[in-house]
Order: C-alpha cells, then sequence, then structure tokens
C-alpha cells in the first residue's frame, strides 16, 4: 500500500538525471514522505512516473501558501543542509495513485520563485486531465499561474475579482454587500468604509448613488 | 499580485467559422430543476447536437477551506456536513480519518464498527436518492423520488435517533464518535435493513424493463477506462466502466477487510451501467451492514483519551481519503503544530468527476446532457465549496 519512496527516487534520478528532485520527510506521524521536483522538470517527472512506474491517478492538487519558507521546511524536511528560499512562495502538491498496483499516494511537491511576478509553476493537464479544474482552482484562489494550462481562468470566484483569497495575507473587504440601513456592526463598519457620508442626525446616507473619492 | 492582466482570461470563444449563425448558445442553469443546484453550462448547440460545453461554478462557493484555516480542527466538523449535504456522515468520516491521520489517533473497535454502520446507511441514502433523482431528469417527475425519499426519510429517522438531526448529524471525533448507540438502536436498524431488500426489489424491477429508461441511458455518455482514470474520475462512474478500484478494497481504511462483500463492475460505462452499479452496490452495503449489525462488539464508542479542547496535532500532513457514495472523498491537511490547520483541503469526488462532462456530451442531444449530468450524481455543496 504504502509507496517505496526511496526506491521511485532512485529510479527518476536514473532516467532523468537532471530533473533536480529530493526527499523531504513528513514528520508527522502519517508517514507520507514527499518528493520535491524542481518546477521546470515537473511534467517530465509526471509523465515518467505515468509510463514507467504506472502512477496513473493524479487524485488531488493542493496549493499552499507559504509567506515564512522556514515553516514550508519545517512540515517538508529537507535531508542535509538545504539553504532556505530568501522569500516566500506558492506550493503545489500532486498526489500520486496507481490503480493497477493499488499503491500510493505519492506525494509531489513544486515551489514558485516568488509570491508576485514569478508565481508560474509548469501545467501537468497535458499528462494528467484531472488537474484541470484543480489547477484552475488554485490559480483562483491562490494566484499561481500554470504555464501551458488550456484554459486558466476562475473557477470559483467570478471573472471581475482581482485578489487571490485564500493567500494568508488576504484582507478581506470592509463590506461584502451593499446594505440600505446598516445597523449594529455593519453600521460601524459602514462608517469607516463610508466616512464622510455621515450626516449630523448620525445616519448613513446612500452613498452608493453618489461615491465619495 | 499579479501585474499583468492579461493573465487573467476569460470565457474563451468559440471558433465557429463560417456556421456562426447557425448556432444556438444556450445557458442551461443555475436555476434549472435538472441541474441539481445552482449548477450553469454554457452550452453550444448545432440544431440539437452539442458542440461545446463549458460548466460555470461557483454560485454556492462560500471558501469553506479558508473558513477551516481560521477555526479549530473541530469547528470544522459541523462543516463538512454541509459539503455533500446528502450524505453528511460519509463527509465527517472522511474527515476525522484524515486527521487521525495527521495526529495518529487510535479509534476502538466499537467506534469503527459504529462507522461503518453509518457509513453504509449513508451510501443506502445516496444511491436510493440518486435513482430518484435520475428519473426525474428523465422525466418521471415526482412519484419515483416519493418512493426514493419515503426510504430515504426511514434512514434519517434512524440517523435522528443517533445524532439529534436528520441530515446535519456532526458526528464523528477524531478517535471515534460523539455518543453511543441509543438502546434498541440496532435492533431497529437491523429492521430497516431486512426490509430495503424487498424495496430494491420492487425498485429495480420499475427499472430494468422500463423501456424509456433503456432508450435514454443505454450508449449514452460512455468513455474509456483510460480516460476516465486519467480524468480523476472515481466511485461508481470509474466502477461502472469496469475499473476494479474501490478504496474499501484497494486501501481498506476503517475495519473494512473484515468483512465480506464484493466491488460491483460495469461494462461498458453508459449511463445505464452507473444506475445499476449503484443498485448492485446498495446490496452489497446490506451485506455489510448485516455483517456490522451481528458482529458489533461492546466497548468505548470514543478514545477514552480523545483530546476534545485544545487539540494540537503535531508538525506534518496528511492526506486520508474514504470511498465515499459519490467518489474517492479526501482531505489533506497540514499542520503547523497550533490548534488550526495551516491548510485544510477537501478533494471533492462531485467535483472532479464533472472535468470529463464536455467529453461525455460532446456530439449527443442536449436532452441526454441532463441525463449524463444526472449520472455524475453531484451536489453543489461539494462542488462549490
Amino acid at each position: 500500500m504504502i509507496v517505496e519512496i526511496e526506491t521511485i527516487l532512485a529510479g527518476i534520478r536514473e532516467a532523468l538525471p537532471n530533473s533536480g528532485i529530493s526527499f523531504r520527510k513528513n514528520p508527522g506521524p502519517s508517514g507520507q514522505h514527499s518528493l520535491l521536483v524542481d518546477g521546470s522538470n515537473l511534467v517530465e517527472v509526471c509523465q515518467f512516473l505515468q509510463d514507467t512506474l504506472d502512477f496513473d491517478l493524479l487524485s488531488n492538487v493542493t496549493g499552499v501558501d507559504w509567506p515564512e519558507p522556514a515553516k514550508a521546511d519545517a512540515v517538508a524536511v529537507p535531508e542535509g543542509e538545504v539553504t532556505p528560499a530568501a522569500e516566500g512562495f506558492l506550493e503545489v502538491l500532486y498526489h500520486l495513485y496507481s490503480t493497477n498496483r493499488r499503491v500510493g499516494p505519492l506525494v509531489l511537491r513544486a515551489r514558485t520563485a516568488d509570491r508576485a511576478g514569478n508565481a508560474k509553476i509548469p501545467s501537468v493537464v497535458s499528462v494528467f486531465r484531472s488537474a484541470e479544474f484543480q489547477e484552475r482552482e488554485i490559480f483562483d484562489l491562490y494566484g499561481v499561474i500554470f504555464t501551458g494550462h488550456p484554459d486558466l481562468r476562475r473557477i470559483l470566484m467570478w471573472d471581475e475579482f482581482v485578489d487571490f483569497p485564500m493567500r494568508k495575507d488576504y484582507v478581506a473587504p470592509d463590506d461584502y454587500e451593499y446594505e440600505p440601513t446598516p445597523h449594529d456592526a455593519v453600521l460601524e463598519k459602514a462608517k469607516t468604509h463610508y466616512p464622510s457620508s455621515e450626516t449630523q442626525d448620525g445616519k448613513i446616507q446612500d452613498t452608493r448613488k453618489e461615491p465619495v473619492l | 499580485m499579479i501585474s499583468d492582466s492579461s493573465m487573467l482570461y476569460s470565457t474563451p470563444a468559440l471558433e465557429t467559422g463560417d456556421d456562426e449563425d447557425q448556432l444556438l448558445r444556450v445557458s442551461l442553469g443555475p436555476q434549472h430543476p435538472s441541474t441539481h443546484g445552482v449548477f450553469r453550462m454554457n452550452v453550444v448547440l448545432d440544431g440539437e447536437t452539442v458542440v461545446s460545453l463549458k460548466p460555470v461554478f461557483g454560485y454556492l462557493h462560500r471558501n469553506h477551506e479558508k473558513i477551516a484555516e481560521n477555526a479549530t480542527y473541530l469547528s470544522s466538523m459541523p462543516y463538512t456536513d454541509r459539503l455533500d449535504y446528502i450524505c453528511p456522515l460519509s463527509n465527517n468520516w472522511a474527515y476525522a480519518h484524515a486527521v487521525e491521520k495527521l495526529a495518529g489517533i487510535e479509534v476502538p473497535e466499537r467506534a469503527e464498527y459504529m462507522r461503518v454502520i453509518l457509513a453504509e446507511l449513508t451510501r443506502l441514502i445516496n444511491h436510493t436518492a440518486f435513482a430518484g433523482f435520475i428519473l426525474g431528469d428523465m422525466g418521471a417527475w415526482g412519484s419515483a423520488l416519493m418512493y426514493a425519499f419515503r426510504e430515504r426519510e426511514k434512514i434519517l429517522d434512524l440517523f435522528e435517533d443517533l445524532t439529534g438531526a436528520r441530515m446535519m448529524a456532526n458526528f464523528m471525533r477524531f478517535g471515534g464518535c460523539r455518543n453511543d448507540l441509543p438502546a434498541g438502536w440496532a435492533m431497529k436498524c437491523g429492521k430497516l435493513v431486512d426490509d430495503y431488500g424487498p424495496f430494491l426489489d420492487e425498485m429495480e424491477k420499475f427499472l430494468v424493463g422500463n423501456e424509456i429508461l433503456l432508450a435514454r441511458t443505454q450508449d449514452v455518455g460512455q468513455l474509456p477506462k483510460d480516460i476516465l482514470i486519467n480524468g480523476g474520475i472515481t466511485g461508481p462512474m470509474l466502477r461502472a466502466a469496469g475499473v476494479n478500484y474501490d478504496i474499501r478494497k484497494v486501501e481498506p481504511y476503517g475495519i473494512y477487510e473484515r468483512f465480506d462483500f464484493r466491488i460491483p463492475l460495469g461494462e461498458i460505462g453508459d449511463c445505464y451501467d452507473r444506475i445499476m452499479i449503484r443498485f448492485l452496490e446498495m446490496r452489497e452495503s446490506l451485506k455489510i451492514l448485516r455483517q456490522a449489525l451481528d458482529q458489533l462488539p461492546e466497548g468505548d464508542y470514543i478514545h477514552p483519551k480523545a483530546k476534545i479542547r485544545n487539540f494540537k496535532p503535531p508538525v506534518g500532513e496528511a492526506y486520508g481519503r474514504i470511498e465515499g457514495p459519490k467518489g474517492e472523498l479526501g482531505f489533506h491537511l497540514i499542520s503547523d503544530g497550533t490548534t488550526n490547520p495551516y491548510r485544510y483541503r477537501v478533494r471533492p469526488p462531485s467535483f472532479i468527476n464533472l472535468t470529463l462532462l464536455e467529453d461525455m456530451c460532446l456530439g449527443l442531444d442536449l436532452a441526454d446532457v441532463v441525463i449524463i449530468l444526472g449520472s455524475i450524481d453531484i451536489v453543489l455543496g461539494e462542488v462549490d465549496r
């Protein structure tokens, strides 16, 4: 049932010598260790796992935001001395299974260079179709750009939305929905949201008709 | 943030060539009885034939995963009920299973038996309701669903006796269940299991020989096995195409290896196979239920040292999955050693099973789309999260 991750690692290193792949230990009791793959080789590694080692089911794709790189290395402990990343990054995890050999999960992780302009990872949709919607979801909620994805656009949030709500530093808006007669907690929030809209009798006016800038 | 706004694509235009005037664009849903909730599909039709189908998600999105990151581990348990609200107890189990992997918690034997009983009852609910819904999609509006819901309500009564709620159970805990079975519950459950077989006989009799059902479902929506696996399709959808992959057998969680049951497999993988596979699965669930009720041991319903307050799993991550009624239901949790999960990810079977919806529907009639969507068996609480 449990994958023999050392054997797989050796197999990948032999077949793809420049894959830049490394073992990451899981310190928890689950025993699900992972392989950190360099983004530029991710598609080749997935193709190799599918063709040679029969990992045909990409079950789950998870996005994670790591503003503090040290935390990421605490969850996925590197072997030996590794210089930690200089700045925060986004990470994508892949859980692979083999339906014939009935083993899994094989956990792959790929990291972006940073959380801003270079938040890019190659898409694995060309190897595993099951990543299509899941990568779109990670793009939508985290802002990872999957290069080569056939149809990368927002999936759960609406198209006009600008931020990425699952990031750790996401700030929720002051008011989610306009309320014509705010009261209680919403009234307090509305006062900060529309500071100049308060009239002398303390009521909030409908400022949506003439927005206060 | 992304500065280049061209990265944010909108829905791509369909390349239609000279046929533009001939095509009809239909927005199917979100308010439509056959979309099983607020699901929408942008369909392009050439006459009656589907040329393009783009699903539109998010009408029920509430960012469940973010809410769970801002709550303790246990406070997310009632929220998992709302994912797939037809089968809340399976969701409870999947989440408890993942947390138990993450923290290395053991579950007492009686609690394991209770979990199996509840999960299999949930499977009965889901597949029975499915039969009612899909016949509704085919135009048998009302009566089939009434028969299905009559039986479902009997199981929900059992759930209410046990958990206090028909659907929003919030019953599993890390290391067991919330409370013990009330007196006489197992006997009532046994009676229900005995009565369920005749109901299935009756329902199947209506289905198997029904000419309209055969005409509408046979050779509709099938895809080859390898494409289904590649598309991440799991559960009855995959087994209907003949792939022997059931997590209860492949990776026996809980105590499933103790029971004698078989995995029904389809041959073709069309909508008819998908309906029949669910009926066969219900028969197997009844077998498991009988064995579990016979073997149900005395003992603790929760691990005596299970921590309820100030529960902090060690640093690490875990992916736990179970065979939900709709497919592989998994939870991926990352702990940084605090009371709240650092990352909480749901692997929703309904959502991922929709990946190949367009492939199944292309070239068929619009009326078939409704059947295919029904045969995937989605619940929007789980799709949109």
